[in-house]
């Protein structure tokens, strides 16, 4: 028996209802994400990538279709369900980075393993193993302001990697990082997904799409094109810690 | 995610917001160091009205014969003796709720010992008089019932007198003094019992057997009482019972008619006692309901503080769910943060309200009373506000929408 598809959505539909207006974001969205993809999701603001995101990632619930995590209906699970699957399986980047202040990059990166109910120990030990794998190992207790926008990020990927979840799904990643530092993001992503990660990726910027396998295009809550691609490769010049900011 | 882990995260959310955390404990410390200041500083009060009436005797009651009026001029209580020396042996064995009763019969006389002399009140009594007192000997022994029915010529003294005729720390069990110029033997002095709430001093008096005092110190009626009954209740509780008691059985004794007005008067020193004790408790209720409002207030600063902390750390709870918190998890940490906050307080308050109570206590000389169980009630109570209060903003907090909480400004 062939394994299951990692993230199947059968006819999805996603409605809203606004006051006395009911709001179509998702209008029967069928699609599959195979172990190991490296997809963008595209489109303009209103298009449903938005809330497609919002449902892969198992922070909202389709009214109408069927998304199967791994060959499991999860589209009627219960809240609580929702958050251990959530833990399991994905790995949230978000645009704005959403690192806790006031806290050490180790912590951080140790919150979703605190929700898992690891030990201490193993917290420590995973989350500084985590922090290795983005590169930034030595700035384990640094606080977020200490750091520039592209060590935080990296920050927050190690966030997201540190369950070993299924997906990661990064929203708009790059949308507060200067285009060298995007590069370097990127970059971290294509890695990621050459050792058997799969990543989901949402952005409006196609230059940042070209980097990714798969583009996928949304237009008025409808899939409107599925493409796979020769990925750009990202380079960036080698750089020292510190000087990440200027021009290259 | 474990009760140690959850209350770790919630501290390390508090010590993040050092200043803020402090000035909303506030409220608990203020309420909790209060009630614990003002309950300690009560219970001084009343365990020193409490001591001041077990120095008076216990259960005590005094009967006092009525009054004389001659020519329209009315004497005062005890002016005229109303009361025999059969009522007192009635009083004593017909009466159930009365554990002893003595006589006392007063007189001001010159004292002398072979150096010095002294002017004192001298007392005829009976033996059960120091029982009823609660008075023992320092030194020496009481007066015996024998010394009463021969009518011995011996003397208890107090303190004050011993120290006046003998001195300062002697013992003068066996000495001979003179009262009114007739030769007495001590036999003993009694312990010290100082003075009373009206600075009448307690020990300087010279105990006598009432026959002799009769006989040798202040003659007079040969049926009559010429001074007071002391009497003592069975218990505290029965004190009453014995007053209604004994004014019945005087009043068939004197066989005053219905209606007649007594011809005695009695006096209840535990109702005194009970009355100045409850005008303290009332205080101490009134001082303790004010800095328990105090508390309720400190409560609702945390609850307001909690609230603004929800607000304001929308993203992180959104941010906390995405990661795979529950509903729960939030809630709890919430929770547990405003009890951590509460509790704080409470230990604050109670360490601050021991200190302050000791520090009102020594500039103004009260005494205090720590009660462990209002230290715990304060301790408990002040996390049941944070519990109470803390509710609502954790209720709130874990309600949050992720999606919306990640998107919050």
């Amino acid at each position: 028996m062939p394994r299951p598809p990692l993230i199947e959505f059968q006819n999805i539909a996603k409605v809203y209802a606004m006051g006395d207006v009911e709001v179509h974001a998702l209008r029967g969205v069928s699609l599959t994400i195979e172990q190991g993809d490296f997809a963008a999701i595209m489109g303009a603001s209103g298009s449903g990538k938005s809330t497609l995101m919002n449902i892969i990632g198992l922070l909202d619930r389709p009214t109408g279709g069927a998304y199967l995590l791994e060959g499991e209906d999860v589209s009627r699970l219960s809240t609580e369900r929702l958050a251990e699957v959530r833990n399991r399986t994905i790995g949230f980047v978000f645009q704005s980075f959403n690192l806790l202040s006031r806290t050490t990059a180790l912590e951080n990166v140790e919150l979703p393993l605190l929700y898992a109910g690891a030990g201490g120990a193993e917290r420590r030990r995973r989350a500084a193993a985590s922090l290795e794998r983005v590169g930034l190992g030595s700035r384990s207790d640094h606080h977020p302001n200490q750091m520039s926008g592209g060590q935080q990020q990296r920050v927050a990927i190690a966030r997201a990697l540190v369950t070993e979840p299924r997906v990661i799904l990064a929203d708009e990643p790059t949308g507060n990082l200067d285009s060298r530092t995007s590069v370097e993001v990127m970059q971290l992503f294509q890695e990621l997904g050459r050792s058997g990660i799969t990543v989901v990726l949402v952005t409006h910027e196609p230059d940042i799409a070209q980097y990714a396998s798969r583009v996928i295009q949304m237009r008025d809550g409808r899939v409107i094109s599925d493409e796979r691609q020769e990925p750009k490769v990202a380079v960036v010049p080698a750089w020292t810690e510190g000087d990440e900011k200027e021009a290259p | 995610m474990n009760p140690l882990q959850t209350l770790r995260v919630a501290l390390r959310a508090l010590v993040r917001n050092k200043m803020r955390s402090f000035l909303t404990t506030l409220g608990v410390v203020i309420g909790v160091s209060a009630v614990i200041a003002m309950v300690a500083i009560g219970d001084g009060a009343k365990a020193r009205v409490e001591a001041t009436f077990a120095a008076m005797g216990s259960n005590m009651l005094i009967v006092l014969p009525g009054t004389s009026s001659a020519g329209g001029a009315m004497g005062g209580f005890g002016s005229m003796p109303t009361v025999t020396w059969d009522d007192l042996q009635a009083i004593q064995t017909e009466i159930p709720t009365v554990r002893a009763a003595a006589p006392q019969l007063r007189a001001n006389a010159q004292v002398m010992s072979e150096e010095q002399n002294w002017g004192t009140q001298v007392l005829g009594t009976s033996p059960e008089y120091f029982q009823i007192r609660t008075w023992p000997v320092a030194m020496g022994s009481l007066l015996t019932q024998s010394d009463v029915d021969s009518g011995t010529k011996v003397a208890v003294i107090g303190q004050t007198v011993a120290d006046k005729l003998f001195g300062q720390n002697s013992n003068p069990t066996g000495q001979p003094i003179r009262i009114k110029n007739i030769p007495f033997t001590v036999v003993g002095v009694l312990s010290k019992k100082g003075q009373s709430q009206w600075g009448q001093d307690y020990d300087d008096i010279v105990v006598v057997p009432f026959t002799t005092f009769q006989q040798k110190i202040k003659g007079g009626l040969k049926n009559y009482i010429e001074g007071s009954v002391a009497v003592s209740a069975t218990s505290a509780d029965s004190t009453t019972r014995a007053e209604s008691q004994i004014r019945a059985l005087l009043r068939d004794r004197h066989r005053l008619p219905l209606g007649a007005d007594d011809d005695f008067s009695i006096r209840n020193l535990s109702e005194i006692a009970s009355a100045q004790q409850e005008g303290t408790r009332t205080l101490t209720t009134l001082l303790a309901a004010i800095a328990a409002v105090s508390l309720l207030v400190g409560g609702i600063g945390i609850m307001n503080i909690m609230l603004v902390s929800v607000t304001e750390r929308t993203r992180e709870i959104g941010l906390r769910m995405a990661v795979g918190a529950k509903p729960g998890d939030i809630r709890l940490q919430f929770l547990v943060e405003a009890l951590a906050l509460a509790i704080t307080g409470g230990l604050i308050g109670v360490a601050l309200g021991v200190f302050g109570a000791w520090r009102l206590a020594t500039s103004f000389g009260w005494q205090v009373l720590y009660r462990p169980d209002v230290i715990a009630i304060a301790v408990g109570f002040s996390g049941l506000v944070g519990v109470v209060f803390g509710l609502y903003p954790a209720h709130k907090a874990s309600r949050l929408d992720p999606i919306t909480a990640l998107r919050f400004e």
